[in-house]
């Protein structure tokens, strides 16, 4: 699937990430932890060729990803930024067309027709699926920018804060979306997430980054722990297990 | 069905300013024209109004694709100093060409314009300060010292007179034989609309873009061309016009959205409509003299701007 190698990113002389390799696992969840600043976001960009790493490389199934034709890898590999400054009026529907770009250019075919409507299905906005972005609720219009990314059917999905501004209901929304992705699709997906306890409940691997290093690697059961979680973010942690997952208690 | 009304005004609009003018030709006369009557229509009505469809049409669509590009509802060709900078063009070109036809000055013109529009456009995008009104507040100051340039160098060689009346926008001087350039913008335009899709994406920003597998930057460099190109040829042929490009694609935008393959060709009817109107008020409002088209614009674009911005019916984001 996704792996970096010894990639490295300096702004000037400053080193944002350094030196992280990491083997992204197939058709599971992985979740990019750490305080702000650790280069967890840029990461991400480096992966989806948003940003040119100074150093190292990013492969996808054995391949550089820099030999994959850029029509070619937004086949496979999509990346959703925090989206919410977008001020263009596109209608739901529009917006999620648009994910089926890199098969057909701006003509939709009748099977990119039939996928948007199971994408926009899928997120449950059939019913606002005429109504412009600009008028939905931060949730709903988060949904459509994960519908449109359904819609590009990519194996590996890649998501910068997918959680940011959003409530708790739809915070929980979003979060079973990508368990059902992964689950019932098969998707790959990697996030970067602010919150530790939905990291907890929701991924099977947990990367954590500290100052541009990576700091750990593993599975939830092995990430999710008091010691752990204090080397990484320099504060205390109560990890308590409740039904059957790990939460972090760390406000007082 | 909307371009299907578009498009009836337009003709409308089209057939009436065909026999507004001095010269009197009514519809009844049009199959008896005199000699007299028939050069006035072929030399001079038909060319104007030629003239003043593509003009409208291509400063709409230049507007649409600007605003896209530097992801700002308020950056146009007015707004970010390439109208100014088209002007500087032709007044370089006066010097290094004193005796140059059309082309000679239509490529220096070009080549200022490219490079004006390629510095706003990628300080634009570098800019972390996304205001609404900075941006363009940055190209109106961009295009005064354009214009400031223009006028010292005008000044140097005692131009500025000839080049003032040059510049301002008047479809009066519009004429067979000086205004067949314009056609110029028709290729490019449907290059803009075959490419539409793209230019959408790039209104959703990089990240989306080459999210979708865009090349961003080849696309940014198709929008600077058809950009320049477009605005130096109407600068060139009929001066400055302003507001076009700012007012019509912004209320497309709120009437029918940003998809642009939906609505490039609404943008472009309704910026050949608006333009066509204040030409034909200028050219009746004071009969038998007639008030610029730039004149027009100004007043009737800047109510409208004004209501825009001051009603928040821009989606400020």
């Amino acid at each position: 699937m996704m792996r970096t190698e010894n990639i490295s990113k300096f702004y000037d002389e400053k080193a944002v990430v350094e030196g992280v390799s990491v083997d992204i696992p197939k058709g599971k969840i992985t979740s990019f932890i750490g305080s702000n600043g650790a280069g967890k976001s840029t990461l991400l960009s480096i992966m989806s060729r948003l940003i040119k790493q100074s150093d190292g490389k990013v492969y996808l199934d054995g391949m550089p990803i820099t030999d994959i034709e850029d029509s070619e890898l937004a086949k496979r590999v999509s990346i959703l930024k925090q989206s919410s400054h977008i001020n263009i009026r596109l209608t739901v529907r529009e917006l999620v067309s648009f994910g089926r770009f890199p098969y057909s250019g701006g003509r939709l075919t009748q099977e990119d027709e039939d996928i948007v409507s199971r994408a926009i299905g899928y997120m449950d906005l059939t019913e606002s699926e005429n109504k412009y972005i600009d008028t939905l609720s931060g949730g709903q219009r988060q949904r459509a920018f994960i519908a449109m990314i359904i819609a590009q059917d990519t194996d590996c999905i890649l998501l910068d804060e997918p959680l940011n501004n959003l409530d708790m209901k739809h915070s929980v929304q979003i979060m079973k979306t990508l368990r059902r992705l992964t689950d019932e699709l098969g998707k790959t997906v990697v996030l970067v997430i602010h919150d530790i306890n939905f990291a907890s409940c929701y991924s099977d691997y947990i990367a954590a980054l500290k100052d541009g290093k990576l700091a750990g690697f593993g599975k939830v059961e092995q990430m999710i722990e008091s010691g752990i979680l204090k080397d990484i973010f320099g504060m205390e942690f109560d990890v308590r297990e409740m039904n059957g997952s790990r939460i972090c208690l760390y406000y007082t | 069905m909307k371009f299907i009304v578009l498009l009836a005004v337009v003709i409308l609009l089209g057939c009436w300013s065909l026999f507004i003018g001095y010269t009197e030709i009514s519809v009844s006369d049009i199959f008896t024209m005199s000699d007299r009557q028939s050069l006035v229509m072929v030399a001079s009505r038909i060319p104007r109004l030629a003239a003043v469809i593509i003009a409208g049409a291509s400063m709409s669509i230049c507007g649409v694709i600007m605003q896209q590009m530097s992801h700002n509802r308020f950056v146009s060709l007015t707004t970010a100093g390439t109208m100014d900078a088209a002007a500087l063009g032709i007044m370089l070109s006066m010097l290094i060409f004193p005796d140059g036809g059309t082309y000679q000055r239509l490529s220096v013109s070009l080549g200022v314009t490219l490079l004006a529009s390629a510095v706003f456009m990628t300080m634009a995008e570098r800019i972390k300060f996304k205001n609404l009104v900075f941006v363009p507040l940055l190209g109106i100051i961009f295009g005064n010292i354009l214009d400031s340039v223009t006028t010292f160098i005008g000044l140097q060689f005692n131009v500025v007179h000839s080049m003032a009346s040059w510049l301002h926008g008047d479809f009066s001087s519009v004429m067979q034989g000086r205004y067949e350039i314009m056609y110029v913008s028709i290729p490019l335009l449907a290059a803009a609309y075959i490419y539409a899709d793209r230019f959408t994406l790039m209104g959703m920003g990089k990240s989306f873009a080459v999210n979708l597998g865009m090349n961003y930057n080849t696309m940014f460099r198709l929008g600077l061309v058809i950009v320049s190109c477009v605005t130096a040829v109407i600068v060139l042929t009929v001066g400055m016009i302003p507001f076009v490009g700012l007012i019509v694609p912004n209320i497309i935008s709120i009437l029918y959205g940003d998809n642009l393959r939906k609505t490039l060709p609404l943008t472009a009817l309704s910026g050949a409509a608006f333009l066509l109107v204040c030409d034909i008020l200028g050219r009746t409002l004071m009969a038998p003299y007639e008030i610029s088209v730039s004149v027009m614009v100004g007043i009737i674009g800047g109510a409208i701007f004004l209501y825009l911005i001051l009603g928040r019916r821009v989606n400020a984001g």
